[in-house]
């Protein structure tokens, strides 16, 4: 059976030539980077050559580069060293939005706990977050602003440039979580008035478990992480050498063939994009033009997104969805209640996110699939049967 | 979490999937705000369950135990049907993950609602305790 992978907002497959260039730090170029022998230095060299080729990427320096464990790591560290700067200030408040990642909005669910204020914006039914919105938010005691650039589940890009200028503007600090548009969208971090910036390398076919914390030069880091001297002293603990290289050098491949990526990424998308609305009661989620050019969300009525992944994995397709039952919650996505869905049409999501892996003839095979997967989950629905009987008797008046 | 083999047997292929045109008693229990609704139709004939039919808006495990309770239901007498337990949906799809469990409630409860339909369109006295909701779908708040 073919198997198609359509889940890459939630992971990429390295590509090989990341692999190529982090084999020699499996075994060969092994040393400990604070080491002074060759061993180490080798290992030091290549670590700075991947912070400045990362920091180059995104407009930034290199000392404003902080290699971490990934997105989640980085959301919490930048929120928190936020936070610690205002603190000498006594600001209080924070502003977010209502469809930020666990990683934010959880770390921003205990703060509240602990006596902070946080503002989460309304997004538009697109998904943008509006800027008078903001403008209005923020406060005196405001110590932060963190918006995520790209959303993971509908896909929709916010005003990052807007939003940027304006917290500069009113002195505040920004952060962004640009997890899911580092690798797929141009970000530089001078040109946005970024403050903080976190990205994640599995999102853009580098490994696992490495990621990146911008920090704007002049703003006091707090330190994350207590022992040695690694990473100017705010991290302590030996560096992922291997996964750092890998890092940089997806990044490097990413913003090399952004352009091409990105043509390719939306031919796919809107081929997809258009066959799924011919299906009957099926709507797009996010904002049609501002959205990450391998993202496709859907909600299909009368069908629940559980049984639609599944059987979809049964024909080979990988896909995801923000059922309440996939989440494991009762409740359906917060993204999709954000943009106004009632629940029993959130329950109905899917999530195919694409990459340059991806080809046409895969579109056809999923297109194909789907549509016969929707009819059969349909047939069986008292839900649909309720729904169509309804559009019958609107249809006889 | 991983389903059994039987859960994705029975979801893959449900058994006594469809519409019933005249049924002798059709029962319908949840909330399509919850994510899950079952609707179970039966053919009654001298208190045999001569046929039955499901349809189900929901995840795989309801589905699935909508698809096994019809069967475990089929040619049994009202009583025996009335005693199906979400227990014994359970055991028979050999487990269902923890947070699915109340989707074995809901086919108990379908399964019930579809029997007690049919007493009341046939004037049959039953003891209406037999029949109370667990609370758990919250179907009660759409009567
Ligand atoms: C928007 C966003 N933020 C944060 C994360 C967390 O990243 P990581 O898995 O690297 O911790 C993800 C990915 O799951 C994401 O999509």
């Amino acid at each position: 059976m073919q198997r198609i992978y359509v889940d890459n907002a939630a992971t990429t497959a390295i590509s090989p030539e990341v692999l190529e260039a982090m084999m020699p730090f499996m075994q060969e170029v092994y040393g400990n980077p604070s080491s002074i022998h060759s061993f180490g230095q080798e290992a030091s060299a290549a670590l700075e050559k991947a912070r400045l080729e990362i920091a180059e990427i995104l407009g930034a320096k290199s000392k404003e580069i902080y290699f971490t464990s990934g997105g989640s790591e980085s959301d919490n560290w930048a929120i928190n060293a936020a936070l610690s700067i205002g603190a000498k200030r006594g600001k209080k408040h924070i502003v977010s939005s209502k469809i930020e990642h666990h990683a934010v909005l959880h770390v921003l669910k205990r703060l509240e706990k602990e006596g902070y204020e946080v503002t989460y914006l309304d997004v538009n039914g697109n998904g943008i977050v509006k800027l008078e919105d903001l403008k209005s938010a923020i406060r005196e005691d405001t110590a932060l602003v963190t918006i995520m650039y790209a959303n993971n589940e509908i896909g929709s890009i916010q005003p990052i440039t807007e939003i940027g200028a304006l917290c500069r503007e009113k002195g505040v600090l920004f952060h962004t979580d640009a997890v899911q548009a580092v690798g797929n969208l141009p970000v530089n971090v001078v040109e946005d008035n970024i403050d903080f910036l976190s990205l994640s390398a599995h999102k853009f076919h580098g490994p696992k478990g490495v990621g990146v914390l911008y920090c704007r030069t002049g703003l006091a880091l707090r330190g994350l992480i207590i022992g040695g001297a690694q990473e100017r002293g705010r991290r302590a603990g030996t560096e992922n050498v291997a996964a750092i290289v890998g890092m940089s050098a997806a990044l490097k491949q990413a913003k090399d063939n952004m352009q091409a990526n990105n043509i390719a990424l939306k031919k796919m998308q809107a081929k997809l994009i258009d066959e799924l609305l011919k299906i009957p009661r099926s709507r797009l989620n996010g904002d049609p033009i501002k959205r990450l050019p391998g993202n496709i969300s859907f909600c299909f009525e009368g069908i629940e997104g559980e049984a639609l992944l599944l059987s979809l994995d049964m024909v080979g397709i990988a896909a995801s969805s923000g059922s309440a039952c996939t989440s494991g919650s009762l409740d359906p996505s917060h993204v999709l209640l954000a943009i106004g869905l009632p629940h029993e049409i959130a329950h109905g999501s899917l999530r195919l996110s694409l990459s340059n892996f991806n080809t046409m003839e895969e579109m056809e095979y999923i297109i194909e699939n789907l549509k016969i997967i929707v009819k059969r989950l349909r047939d069986m629905s008292p839900v649909w049967e309720k729904l169509e009987k309804e559009a019958n008797t609107n249809g006889l008046q | 979490m991983a389903y059994s083999k039987k859960v994705m047997d029975h979801f893959a292929n449900p058994r006594n999937v469809g519409k019933m045109d005249n049924a002798d008693g059709v029962g319908e229990v949840g909330n399509a705000k919850c994510g899950d609704i079952m609707k179970v139709y039966l053919k009654v004939d001298d208190d045999i369950i001569t046929d039955v039919k499901f349809n189900t808006f929901g995840c795989a495990s309801a589905i699935a135990t909508s698809s096994i309770a019809t069967e475990m239901i089929k040619g049994k007498n009202l009583q025996e049907a009335l005693s199906l337990s979400n227990k014994a949906v359970v055991d028979a799809l050999d487990g269902l993950p923890p947070s699915k469990v109340h989707c074995s409630v809901l086919a108990e409860e379908a399964v019930k609602a579809a029997i007690s339909d049919y007493y009341i369109r046939n004037n049959i006295a039953h003891d209406s305790e037999l029949f109370k909701c667990t609370g758990c779908c919250n179907s009660c708040d759409n009567l």
